[in-house]
Parts: structure tokens; C-alpha cells; sequence
């Protein structure tokens, strides 16, 4: 019953607010002008303007008036804002308030267990990948909420840009307000964004199953949403028939384009450069979502020129007390938590233009607490208030309807009992289109300050002074001066003191504040009833606002790291490029020169400038080479480090995702494998699939960004996989073509065919045919532009795949892996392919029991470029004995044993010209080593890429201190958080996220999680 | 003249069988009183004898030292230049119980439930598993194979590497029991893996950490009750899984606790203090950092993985390789082991030589693979050193064993037989050079 009567006052009050032309009425009209005056207040109509003891007339829901000496209306009501602020109510621009509740989401990546999903699930004549909804628009789905328009309005937001949260394309977003009516008044506009994101949400379709699928995905629409426009023919049944999905995509290239980076794996900064590369290649600027870690690389966010939407949720200190959750928890993490807060300053500093958003906040206390955060570290009060108001309204053209306060616009405003950003300012009300929402309205009357109070009773009036410190505090002046229990809450005022300490006789007061005076009447402990008044008599002294102080925790904050993690060098410590003499070194050339005693090598700019006996070069650093070998720098031909995503599984052909799309220049493993002597990886795309993604030679330039990691003017490479993995064998209910080797066969067959037909069309017809990036790496391969590494394991897999490249015409560059090369390394020397392989692997699964060791061995003698290689972040540190095997297995000489990872994969990747080998005019990529190269006693001391030390074994040993003084540091800060009663969350151990080739089993640590295994679980 | 043909006669053993692995006999009983001269003999205790002579009869070593003073023997064995050792030991394994790790058919590890104290590796253990001959021909000639699973997993025992099957194989029966400590760890609570880690969906119990203890408990709860099981007079209705705890309480027999983490290794004391059982920790990747409590409760480590990752990315790079180190000056009992499924333990020499050379020297990094794993596994009576009385479990290599481009193994023993060396690999090597003509 009762709730019935709630419901129903619930729709009286929705229909009492504006009558609509069009509705019927069910009682009495009730249409008001709704027009107030609001008197002798500051009133910030924006960023740059603030008015003193000004007046504001609002009507109809719109500002009508705003100045000094407005005439007031006779209709007005008026209300006396004295000593009262009025600001600009809020804009999120990056919310769904409003939308449908979503389902739950989706695990949805590549699963070798699971069956796939190869088509859309949506029914209707919609494009072919279900993640992407550009059907869906806000502004027809939305339906006012008051319970979640009111936290919003609590923090002081008027105006939302809301949308649903849902997939990579996202359709449209609509601008409302957040008044209690009928969703016919709210809409301010009805399109007026378009959303994107790298998260496929909700999408049950497997395709993309990663980061650089989803990416390729973004791509490839954008050249059929192209196609489709400019192209008659794509629209008809020679071509794709009606696409809904892509002519929404046109028709909102017009709006602003809205992306959030972050995918399912969560939030990961260099998603900002990557959505960023994606806009610019179709000469889009995305205004991006914030990652929050945007302090961290600002130079390359900056870079970007894109709109940032900044969030306020920094992460809260972690109860680190015991020191074995402590252990767990990584200094990057750590230092996170101290450095998020500068976040908003930082983007401010960088002059990058950016509006705040809520979205991520828990509550309305934390966002005005982590908003004087930001404050504290650096934001400017300007910035933030345009970054709440002008600048999104600007960005979705709203401007003329709201962020600011002028004639005209919706009167969307907020009173407060002062600057808004202060610390004790309360929000007073929120008036949404004219209509009042009260906040903290308690507050109106600044109850704080010290009181006459009088009290009369038949005995006669004892006065006392009262001083009130808040709401709910007030002491008293008696004989003692006393605590008193205090409460008030606006209009009613209730409290109670003895007025002697230890006195059992305490008297309790209830009245109202009727103005300017408090009346009421109160009640001893005896039982005698007595009158009382209260009136002010002084003001509360002002305190000092957090707001205007910077920092002051007073405390350190540590400094920025490149990379952000251990091991990352300070900004005045990156390293860089020196001219270094080696003198009086073992140097193992990897040359016909073979292995050099006793020689110097000069390193000149990135390039190895002599080498010789006796060399000398004033301007040179000395290296001591004495009892030491100088090698080439390691080259790792089949790797997975650097990268956000590895296996886009999905399809059986998915020759359009790129490795280059997602490196992570942060991974601690490039660092690791700096200190086995690598210096060039070749990061592949996965095995899950028979034709996988373009892989992206890098050299480990540590501390470098995700573009710098990348080996400029390398030959473009692409990953095959033949046998189990592409087959599913470990999966029991594959249903994903092929399911044997005679498919694999097909599905080569098949795409090369294909892509002979895609290119003699695009040659008949350039313009009318659709650009297939899938196919146009098909077309490189057989143009000899681009080279295949191929996963491949047993020699009838190895045969099948050279017959069908020669039927068309191009050679497999590299077979990788290639366990059974030994068998027909004869075949594969005649049709030209290298083989890199791992030094002993064997017996993990059916395809590999006839691996072994002396298989480098064989193929080497038979006369095939022979690489050994680690696919394994931990064994890559160990290179160089891996090569050492097939001294042992076979009897290799040292010197052709090492070639296996310098100068031989450097032939295989077509870079041999600028590294692999120690030649004057190479690039200076060097590794000198302790002992014999090839023992297992030997240590690289210096790693060196391009003439820069990156791994120096006694500048890592100053690091390793220097990592655990900054841990401690840290520790410390966030015990004392703890113990300072601020909040703090359980340590949470910093879990790595770890993508491998799902080849085989990799020996991760006890913090990795294989990405693929968490949806692997799922099922 | 007639050393030098019996060591032709080795060689052509090595690499001249290039049939099918089927014809890899075990080697005979000895019968030849044998003596291995001018070798390097590392005797596995840290002494090195240059030039020294080793003496085996009836299957036992009954002289090693200086050259002077060798007693005669009818076959000797002329290992000039070369280095003899003994025979290494795979602590933590799963030879013999799995062929191909990605075929459910061929593997034997896991059995259901949680609590099995009454399994037995060794009736499941094949002999003549393929994995078996290419450790021998890297010098592993003892292991120790363990079931796997949750919780309590079963009995383990020690099987030599020649044998027609796992009668003949039985080193020593049922030295071990297995306990799988659950995860001690907290799961993410949010930032970066919240949302995929929230698919792992209800099955997540709300508080993991305590969820783990209590199946903790749970084990403990079984051996106090097994405990007053074996009180009770003879005539009781047998339990099996009780009985299976007789030799552990009498310590015939080790509790073998695999778990890494420091919060697990400080519950695993609870099995010493509360139950005085002798407890071996296997895996164990963080006891570094509890060394001197372990080196005080008398516990062992079994270093499962050497080549692996820092736990941490702030861990120093080369953290677990110098975790042998840290074990070794704490003065815990600990050997290393080798369990990369990918190559299936035959790199063990070479996690030693790893350790070796980040600060625990060659010669302790090899008792790391022969005398401390003798100890550990309860064998040290018959194996993991080359001293008189112990079985002639020799090894002999071209060079340091520790270092891969000297690990030549060119010949080695088991109980005194003169073991073959080649396998499916070595005969596969002979079928290809043999196509390509290879020499």
C-alpha cells in the first residue's frame, strides 16, 4: 500500500513540473512562469567572469537576467543569495545516465576451448560484427532516473552527455539534463556524439577476440563505411546489399567522435596513442577517454592532439602493513597511487584542452575530495571549472544552452556557501531548467559562529554564549565551558548541555531558526520548562581551504620513470647515445673474420666506426675489453614481450591485425632480456590461427614509447601456423575450419586465391572495389613485399605449405619452430626457406615427438640459415646457451653456433645489412660478456643498442638499491595513510597479464596470468 | 691396448644403434670388476680429485681416489682429459607417468579428489617411457617421481633409469608423500584485471585466502585423526588413506609440500612443529627470503625451476637464479631440479650451472644436483656421491657437465652397468645423416 502511494506522488510531481501541449492532463492545470530572482549573490557566470552581489533572473526554465542592478521582475520570487555563490551547474560529458542496464559482460576473447561464434547474432540487415551498434542511439533509449540523477546532482552536475556503454561502435550519444520530468523536456540535444571504444562489451560474436583485432576491426570499417558511401554498387547485391550498421556510421562522421580506449583487459595508457593513430589514419580526431596514467607519458599523450575526458577515481593507498602482501605489490602500482592525483595538473601543464568527468568515481564525496586532490597537486581552479562547464558543452555545440550563465540558457545552476571548489563549501541547491533540487540545503544559514543564548525560565533568563562549529558541534560557556550534543538540520534546531561538568542536570532544547534568530523551548533534568532564544554574535573565523595550498601532505612525491616501472630511468637519467672504445676484447664478429683476440672496436654514433687493433679516440668513453667477449647483439627471431595482445584467434584468416598496433614499450621483459644480450625481437602474432597477424621487428630500446621500439626500415614480416594449434586439437568441439592439415592446406589454397582475385580487381577498378586489408597482406606476400614466418612443426605440414606458396608464386621466407626441419631440410634448401627453431624442446604434444636436439645441427650442415629462437620471455634471456646446444648436440663449431642468434636471424629478417654481426657501419647493437659467449658462466655486462647502454650490470646493481629506497618510501607513505585513519584498500598483488603464443606452456611466475587462460575458465 | 678398445667399444654403443629405441636394452648385472682412470672426479661432497681412479665391483663403488694405490680391475676405462660424477638425481618429476604432455591418453599424474595419501606413483611409472633415455644421455640416472593433484596426492618414490620395468626401476618405494598447498594469495580486488578477472564468476570464493586455509585445516584435521588412528589396537576396520600415513608418522618417510609462496611456506612449518614430520618444500621460489627459519625447523628445498621469471618486475632480474645462493649461505638443505615441460627435465645439469655461476660456485651447485638430492630424497645411504660403498652411479663427460658446450656425456653407470647412451634422438640423428650423408 505504501508503496503504491509513493509511486503514485512520485508521477503527480513528474506532471505537476510542465504541462506538455500534447498530453492530457489528468486533474487541474497548474502552468507556473516558474520565475525567481536571485539576489546580492557572487555569481561566476563562467570561468572568467564573476559578479559581486549581483542578481540573476531566471524564468521558464532559462536564465532571462544576470547582472549587477537586473531589474527584478514583479512575478518574481525572490530569493536573498547573500553571502551565497551561484555557478554553472556541472556538464559529464561521459556517462550513461539514462540508459538500459546492460548485461552482464561478455569474456568473448579467442578460446582454444570453446567453440567459436563466427557470425552476428543480431538479427536485421546489419553489418557482419556484432560489436559494432551504430544503430544504437541514446536519445530514443532514454528514460529520466531520478535515483541516479541525484548523486549527479549532488556533485553538482546539470547536464550529461550519456550513452550506452556497449561495444566497439557505439552509435550515438544524447545531451540531457538531470531535472525529475518528462523525458520530452530533458533531451537539450538528441545526437550529439558518436561513440567508439576498444571494447567489444557485450558482443558474443568471437571476432575480435584482441586489442589488434579490435583495432584491424575499427580499420577495415572505416574503408567500407568509405566504400559503401562512394560505391552504388556496394548498396546492391553485387556488393554487400543494405548495411544499417554503416550508413549510421557515415551519417556520424559529422559528430563528434567520442572513443574510450580502454579494452576488456582493463585500462592500459598507451590505449590513448593507439585510438589516437587509428582517428588520424581516416583523419578523425577522437576526443579521448583518459586512462588516468596520462602523467606518465605526457609528451607522447600530448603528442596525440586529442580532447582528453579526465576521470577523478585515483587509486587509494593499500593497507601494506604486512611486508608479505607488501612484497607482492609493484612500485609502479605504488607509485601510481601516489602520482594519479597529479594527473588532471599534468594534462593542464601539457596545454592539452579537457573536460572532467564523474564516471568513474563512486560517490559525490570522492569526487569533490579527488577533485581538491587534483587541486592540491597542480589544477588550477580556471581549468577545472571550463573543464566541468564550457569546454564539453563547446565540444557537443551545447554551449549556447548550457555551461555557462547568460541570457538564454537552460538555468542549470548551483548555489553554494562559497567558492565552489573549497573545502568547506557545501552545494545548497541545484536547479536543473528552473526547477530547484536541494543538496544540502541544512546549510543555507551559516549556522557556524558563536550565539547569545538566553533562557528564561520562572527563576528568570541565564544567558550563555554557544559556540556552534557546525551542524552538528557546538560547545557551550558556562561555569565549564562544556560539550554540547547539537543538531540542525536547516530549520529545525535541537540540542542539550549541563552546564557544569560532572553535573547530572542536563537541559535539552528543540526549537526552529525563524530568520535571523533561533526560538524554542527546552526542558531540565527536574522537569521545568523554560523558553529560549539564540541570536549570532560573531562570524566563524575563516580557515585556511586545502584547495589553496599545494600539496600540502608535505610530503615527497616521487618522480616519473621511463618506463613507468622498476628499472625505468629517472628523466635526467635516460640514457643516450655515447662514442665508446672497447679496447683489448675477445670480439666474436660473426663475420668471415671470425673470432678477433685482443681487438678494439669504436662505437661513433649508433654505429660501430672501426674496428681494430690498438684503436684510439679522444673523445671516446674506455670500455676495458680485458679478458672479455664483444658480440653482437642478440637477435630473438620468434618472441611475444612488448605486446598488449598476441592471438587474434577468431578467424582462420586474420592477416589484417597487426602486432606494430599494440607493443608495449613498458614490459619489464625488455629490460630482463636487455640483460641476456638481446637487443632485436621479432614479436610475432600467436599460433592460434593458420594465417595470423603482421608481426613487428623491434629493437629494445628501453624507456623508449611504443613507436620507438620499432626497427625503422625493416622488411614487413607475417605469422603462418600450420598442425595442432591452428586445428584446435586441444579443443573437443572445434568447430572453426580447418579440423586437419588437409584443411590448413585449404585455407592457404583458399586465401591466396582470393587474394589473386581481390588484386586483379583492385586493378581493374580501383575505386570500385572494397579495399580487404586481409587480403592486401596477401597481396604484399605474393608481391614479395611482405615475408611469412611460419609455426610449423611435422614434415608433412612443412611440404604442403612450400607447394602451395610456389603455386603462387612466392617462397616461405622462414619456417619457425620447424621441430622436424631435420627431416626435409633438403626440400626446404631448395625452395629457400630459413628455419629457426628452439635448441631441445620436445614431447609437449603429439606433433613434436620427433623433435630433436640435433635438429639445428642437421639443417645447418644440409645448408639452410639455421636461428635459434626463445618464444619464451624467460629462456630468451638465456640465448646464447641455447645456441650452445648444438655444440653439444651435434658438434657445431662455437663461432657457427653463435651465428644462430646474431648474424644468421638477422638474414632471415632481411636486416643483416644493419645488424647481426660486428662490421664497421652496423649499428652499434654490442653485448660484452664476462666469459666465453657460449658458456653458461657468462653474463652481459653491457647490452648496448644503437650506441646507447641500456643494460649496464653496476648501473643495475645501483638500480636494484635505488628500486628498493623508492619501495620503502612508498611503503611507508601508504602505512602512514593507514595509520593517519585515511582510506585504504587491501594489497592487492600486482598480477601481470601475460600473453603468449599458446604454443605451449611458459614458465610464468607466481603473479602472471595467462591472458588466455582467464577465458579459458570462463567456460 | 685394451683400454683403448673398450672405450671404442663405448662410443659405438653412443652412436651407432640407429634402430629403434626398442632395441636400447637395460644393461646386464655387472660382472667385471671396472676402474675408470686419469679422470677428474668430482666426487659430489665438493671434493675434486685430478687425475684420480674409480673402482666398481658387484655394482658398488669400492675405490675412488689418487691413481697410487688404485686396486687393479679387469676392465678399465681410460678417461684422460675427461670428468667423472655422479649420477644426477631429477628430484621433482613426472618421468614415467606421462608420454605427451598435450594427450590425456598418454598421462597418468592427477588423480580425483583431494585426499589420496594411498596412491602410488610407482605402479603407474613406465620404464620405458620415451623421455627416460634422453635424460640418461645428459647424465640423469635417478628420479624421483611424484603424483600431482590437489591437496594430498599420494606417495612417491625414487626409480634409476635402466630397466625393464618399474619393479626393476624401484630405487625406493614410497619415500614421499605429496601435499599441494592451495594459493595463500589475495586475487585481484580491481584496477587493471577487475573486469576479467570478475569472469571468473561465482566459482571465486569471496575471501580466497581464507578459503585456502580452511582446506588447510581440512588436511590437518585428516592427519590428526590418522595420528590417533594408529593408536588404536590392532583388530580395527582398516582405512586405507589412515594406513597410508604410517610410514610418514614413523618417518620412514618425507611430507614433500609443494608451494612458493612465503605465507604458504610459513604454514608448512605447522606440518614440522605440530606433527614432527620431516617436510621437504618443493617449488618454493620466494624461500629465499625465509632461509634462516627454514635452515632452523630442519625443512628442505626443492628448487623446482631456476629458469624461470622474477616473481616480481621489481625483483631483481636475475632473482632466481641466485636464489640457490641465498638457500646454500642460510645453510638450508636444498637441491635443484629441472621442470620444463618443454624438455622434460633433461636441462637439469644446466639450472645447475646457472646457479653455479650466480655465486654458489661449481662444485656446491653440483652436489645441488647429486648429494643434497640424495639426502633430500632419503637415498644418500646408496647414491649422490662417488665415495666406497656407494652404488657405481657414474657419469662421465667430456667436460664440465655444468656448462652445455662441454656436456658431452660419453659415458655412464647405473649400479655398475654400463648403461647405453642413445635414444629415439640419437637414433633419429643417425636416420638423417645417414639421408643427407652426413659424417
Amino acid at each position: 500500500m505504501r508503496r503504491l502511494k509513493f509511486l503514485f506522488s512520485g508521477l503527480l510531481f513528474a506532471t505537476l513540473l510542465q504541462a506538455q501541449e500534447t498530453f492530457h492532463i489528468n486533474g487541474i492545470g497548474d502552468k507556473r512562469d516558474g520565475c525567481y530572482a536571485f539576489t546580492n549573490a557572487t555569481i561566476v557566470k563562467d570561468a572568467q567572469t564573476t559578479l559581486t552581489n549581483a542578481t540573476m533572473v531566471i524564468r521558464d526554465g532559462k536564465i532571462v537576467s544576470v547582472g549587477n542592478g537586473v531589474a527584478i521582475p514583479k512575478d518574481a520570487v525572490v530569493v536573498d543569495c547573500k553571502d551565497k555563490y551561484i555557478y554553472p551547474s556541472f556538464i559529464d560529458i561521459y556517462s550513461d545516465y539514462g540508459m538500459p542496464q546492460q548485461q552482464r559482460q561478455q569474456a568473448g576473447g579467442f578460446n582454444f576451448n570453446a567453440p567459436a561464434q563466427l557470425t552476428s547474432n543480431q538479427k536485421g540487415a546489419y553489418g557482419w560484427n556484432q560489436s559494432l551498434k551504430t544503430d544504437v542511439h541514446a536519445y530514443k533509449i532514454f528514460s529520466a532516473d531520478d535515483a541516479r540523477a541525484r548523486p549527479l546532482r549532488e556533485m553538482g552536475f546539470g547536464t550529461v552527455l550519456s550513452h550506452q556503454k556497449d561495444g566497439i561502435l557505439r552509435g550515438t550519444g544524447t545531451v540531457v539534463t538531470l531535472a525529475n520530468d518528462a523525458d520530452n523536456f530533458l533531451i537539450v540535444k538528441d545526437k550529439a556524439a558518436a561513440h567508439l571504444s576498444f571494447n567489444k562489451g557485450t558482443s558474443t560474436q568471437s571476432y575480435p577476440g584482441s586489442l589488434m583485432g579490435t583495432i584491424a576491426l575499427l580499420r577495415q570499417t572505416y574503408l567500407d563505411a568509405q566504400w559503401y558511401k562512394n560505391n552504388p554498387v556496394a548498396t546492391t547485391e553485387q556488393g554487400d546489399g543494405v548495411n544499417i550498421t554503416l550508413k549510421y556510421f557515415n551519417d556520424q562522421q559529422t559528430l563528434p567522435q567520442i572513443m574510450d580506449p580502454s579494452d576488456r583487459a582493463g585500462i592500459d595508457l598507451w590505449n590513448v596513442m593507439r585510438a589516437d593513430r587509428v582517428g588520424d589514419e581516416f583523419g578523425v580526431q577522437y576526443i579521448l577517454k583518459a586512462t588516468g596514467k596520462e602523467y606518465q607519458r605526457i609528451k607522447e599523450v600530448s603528442a596525440t592532439k586529442a580532447p582528453l575526458i579526465v576521470g577523478l577515481n585515483f587509486p587509494a593507498a593499500m593497507d601494506v602493513e604486512d611486508p608479505n602482501d607488501a612484497r607482492l605489490v609493484s612500485l609502479a602500482d605504488m607509485k601510481n597511487w601516489e602520482l594519479a592525483p597529479t594527473n588532471p595538473a599534468a594534462i593542464e601543464k601539457a596545454g592539452i584542452s579537457f573536460a572532467l568527468t564523474a564516471a568513474d568515481v563512486r560517490d559525490a564525496r570522492t569526487f569533490m575530495t579527488n577533485l581538491r586532490k587534483a587541486m592540491e597537486m597542480g589544477l588550477s581552479e580556471k581549468a577545472a571549472m571550463e573543464a566541468l562547464t564550457k569546454t564539453p558543452a563547446t565540444w557537443l555545440g551545447v554551449y549556447d544552452k548550457v555551461g555557462s550563465l547568460d541570457n538564454g540558457k537552460l538555468a542549470n545552476f548551483v548555489i553554494t556557501t562559497g567558492p565552489v571548489f573549497a573545502e568547506r563549501t557545501s552545494i545548497l541547491q541545484n536547479w536543473v531548467q528552473g526547477k530547484k533540487y536541494a543538496v544540502n540545503e541544512s546549510n543555507w544559514y551559516n549556522v557556524a559562529g558563536t550565539y547569545q543564548l538566553s533562557i528564561t525560565s520562572a527563576s528568570g533568563t541565564t544567558s550563555y554564549t554557544m559556540d556552534v562549529k557546525s551542524n552538528s558541534a557546538a560547545t557551550v560557556i558556562a561555569k565549564d565551558t562544556v560539550n554540547a550534543t547539537f543538531n540542525f538540520d536547516g530549520k529545525a534546531v535541537k540540542f542539550s548541555f549541563a552546564p557544569e561538568k560532572r553535573s547530572r542536570n542536563n537541559i535539552r532544547f528543540s526549537g526552529f531558526s525563524n530568520g535571523d534568530s533561533w526560538n524554542g523551548t527546552a526542558e531540565d533534568a527536574e522537569g521545568n520548562r523554560m523558553t529560549w532564544t539564540a541570536k549570532m554574535s560573531a562570524a566563524p573565523v575563516a580557515k585556511k581551504d586545502s584547495a589553496t595550498r599545494t600539496n600540502t601532505r608535505g610530503n615527497l612525491i616521487g618522480a616519473t620513470m621511463y618506463p613507468f616501472t622498476a628499472f625505468g630511468a629517472a628523466e635526467n637519467a635516460i640514457p643516450t647515445q655515447g662514442t665508446y672504445l672497447i679496447k683489448n676484447a675477445t670480439v666474436w664478429t660473426s663475420e668471415k673474420d671470425g673470432k678477433l683476440e685482443g681487438t678494439d672496436v669504436l662505437v661513433k654514433a649508433g654505429k660501430i666506426a672501426r674496428v681494430g687493433k690498438n684503436l684510439s679516440d679522444a673523445s671516446a668513453t674506455v670500455i676495458d675489453g680485458t679478458g672479455k667477449h664483444l658480440t653482437a647483439g642478440i637477435i630473438d627471431e620468434h618472441s611475444h614481450i612488448a605486446s598488449a595482445s598476441t592471438n587474434e584467434g577468431a578467424q582462420s584468416v586474420t592477416s589484417e591485425v597487426r602486432m606494430g598496433d599494440n607493443l608495449d614499450p613498458d614490459d619489464i621483459n625488455i629490460y630482463r632480456q636487455l640483460s641476456g644480450g638481446v637487443t632485436t625481437s621479432h614479436i610475432l602474432h600467436g599460433s592460434a590461427n593458420t594465417i595470423g597477424g603482421q608481426t613487428q621487428l623491434i629493437k629494445l630500446r628501453w624507456g623508449t614509447d611504443d613507436e620507438g621500439l620499432k626497427f625503422k626500415g625493416a622488411d614487413p614480416f607475417i605469422k603462418f601456423a600450420l598442425g595442432e594449434n591452428v586445428k584446435r586439437t586441444s579443443s573437443s568441439n572445434n568447430n572453426r575450419f580447418p579440423d586437419t592439415r588437409m584443411g590448413v592446406e585449404q585455407v592457404l589454397t583458399d586465401a591466396f586465391s582470393r587474394a589473386v582475385a581481390y588484386e586483379k580487381a583492385l586493378k581493374a577498378d580501383p575505386k570500385g572495389t572494397r579495399r580487404d586489408l586481409e587480403l592486401d597482406a596477401l597481396v604484399e606476400i605474393m608481391n614479395k613485399k611482405r615475408y611469412i614466418t611460419c609455426h610449423s612443426y611435422v614434415q608433412n605440414e612443412i611440404t604442403a605449405t612450400m607447394r602451395v606458396a610456389e603455386k603462387f608464386g612466392f617462397r616461405i621466407n622462414t619456417f619457425t619452430h620447424i621441430l622436424e626441419g631435420y627431416k626435409v631440410a633438403d626440400k626446404m634448401k631448395e625452395h629457400g626457406a630459413a628455419a629457426s627453431t628452439f635448441s631441445d624442446w620436445w614431447a609437449y604434444k603429439v606433433e613434436v615427438t620427433d623433435a630433436i636436439p640435433y635438429n639445428a645441427y642437421i639443417m645447418n650442415k644440409v645448408g639452410l640459415n639455421v636461428a635459434i629462437n626463445s618464444d619464451d620471455a624467460e629462456m630468451a634471456r638465456r640465448l646464447n646457451q641455447e645456441a650452445a646446444k648444438s655444440v653439444k648436440y651435434g658438434g657445431l663449431s662455437e663461432e657457427e653456433a653463435l651465428k644462430m642468434v646474431t648474424i644468421n636471424p638477422a638474414k632471415m629478417l632481411h636486416v643483416d645489412d644493419k645488424v647481426g654481426s660486428i662490421k664497421v657501419g652496423k649499428d652499434a647493437d654490442l653485448v660484452l660478456w664476462s666469459d666465453h659467449p657460449l658458456s653458461i658462466y657468462a653474463k652481459a655486462e653491457k647490452t648496448m643498442v644503437d650506441g646507447i647502454i641500456y643494460f649496464d650490470r653496476e648501473k643495475d646493481a645501483a638500480m636494484r638499491k635505488q628500486v628498493l629506497a623508492e619501495r620503502m618510501r612508498l611503503i611507508n607513505k601508504m602505512v602512514g595513510e593507514k595509520r593517519g585513519g585515511r582510506p585504504t584498500m587491501p594489497a592487492t598483488p600486482s598480477y601481470k597479464y601475460v600473453h603468449t603464443c599458446l604454443d605451449h606452456s611458459h614458465k610464468l611466475g607466481m603473479l602472471e596470468i595467462e591472458a588466455e587462460d582467464i577465458h579459458a575458465d570462463n567456460q | 691396448m685394451k683400454k683403448t678398445l673398450l672405450y671404442t667399444g663405448l662410443l659405438s654403443l653412443v652412436l651407432s644403434t640407429a634402430t629403434a629405441q626398442d632395441d636400447v636394452y637395460p644393461a646386464p648385472k655387472q660382472n667385471k670388476k671396472t676402474a675408470i682412470t686419469n679422470a677428474m672426479i668430482h666426487v659430489g661432497n665438493g671434493t675434486v680429485i685430478e687425475n684420480g681412479t674409480l673402482v666398481f665391483d658387484n655394482g658398488k663403488i669400492t675405490y675412488s681416489g689418487a691413481a697410487a694405490g688404485a686396486p687393479s680391475a679387469e676392465t678399465i676405462v681410460d678417461a684422460k682429459g675427461k670428468h667423472v660424477y655422479p649420477g644426477i638425481i631429477l628430484p621433482a618429476s613426472t618421468l614415467g607417468l606421462q608420454e605427451i604432455s598435450g594427450v590425456r591418453g598418454s598421462t597418468d599424474i592427477n588423480e580425483l579428489g583431494e585426499l589420496n595419501p594411498s596412491i602410488h606413483s610407482i605402479v603407474a611409472y613406465k620404464a620405458e617411457s620415451i623421455v627416460t633415455n634422453t635424460l640418461r644421455a645428459n647424465g640423469i640416472l635417478l628420479a624421483h617421481v611424484a603424483p600431482g593433484g590437489q591437496l594430498v596426492a599420494g606417495q612417491s618414490s625414487v626409480v634409476q633409469l635402466d630397466a625393464w620395468n618399474y619393479e626393476d626401476a624401484a630405487y625406493k618405494i614410497d619415500n614421499g608423500m605429496h601435499f599441494y598447498m592451495p594459493s595463500l594469495l589475495a586475487r585481484p580486488g580491481g584496477g587493471r584485471f577487475a573486469a576479467l578477472l570478475a569472469l571468473l564468476g561465482p566459482q571465486q570464493p569471496a575471501d580466497p585466502v581464507k578459503a585456502a586455509l580452511d582446506r588447510i585445516e581440512g588436511v590437518k584435521a585428516f592427519f590428526r585423526e590418522a595420528k590417533a588412528y594408529h593408536q588404536k589396537d590392532a583388530g580395527k576396520e582398516i582405512n586405507l588413506k589412515f594406513e597410508a600415513t604410517k610410514a610418514l608418522f614413523e618417518k620412514k618417510q618425507k611430507l614433500f609440500i609443494h608451494c612458493s609462496q612465503v605465507k604458504q611456506m610459513l604454514v608448512a612449518i605447522d606440518f614440522v612443529k605440530e606433527f614432527g614430520f620431516d617436510v621437504v618444500l618443493v617449488g618454493a621460489s620466494d624461500s629465499w627470503q625465509i632461509a634462516d627459519l627454514l635452515k632452523q625447523h630442519n625443512i628442505a628445498v626443492i628448487l623446482t625451476q631456476e629458469h624461470n621469471l622474477p616473481t616480481l618486475d621489481d625483483d631483481d632480474v636475475d632473482q632466481p637464479y641466485k636464489a640457490a645462493t641465498a638457500l646454500h649461505k642460510a645453510g638450508v638443505l636444498f637441491c635443484l631440479n629441472d621442470d620444463d615441460p618443454q624438455n622434460r627435465g633433461r636441462n637439469l645439469p644446466f639450472n645447475a650451472g646457472t646457479a653455479a655461476a650466480y655465486g654458489l660456485g661449481k662444485e656446491e651447485a653440483l652436489k645441488a644436483i647429486t648429494l643434497n638430492a640424495a639426502k633430500i630424497l632419503g637415498i644418500d645411504d646408496k647414491t649422490g656421491t662417488l665415495e666406497v660403498g656407494k652404488d657405481a652411479n657414474i657419469v662421465i663427460s667430456e667436460g664440465d657437465i655444468l656448462d652445455m658446450k662441454s656436456s658431452i656425456i660419453s659415458g655412464a653407470y647405473i649400479q655398475g652397468r654400463g648403461i647405453k647412451l642413445s635414444s629415439k634422438h640419437t637414433q633419429l640423428y643417425e636416420r638423417y645423416k645417414h639421408k643427407y650423408g652426413i659424417k
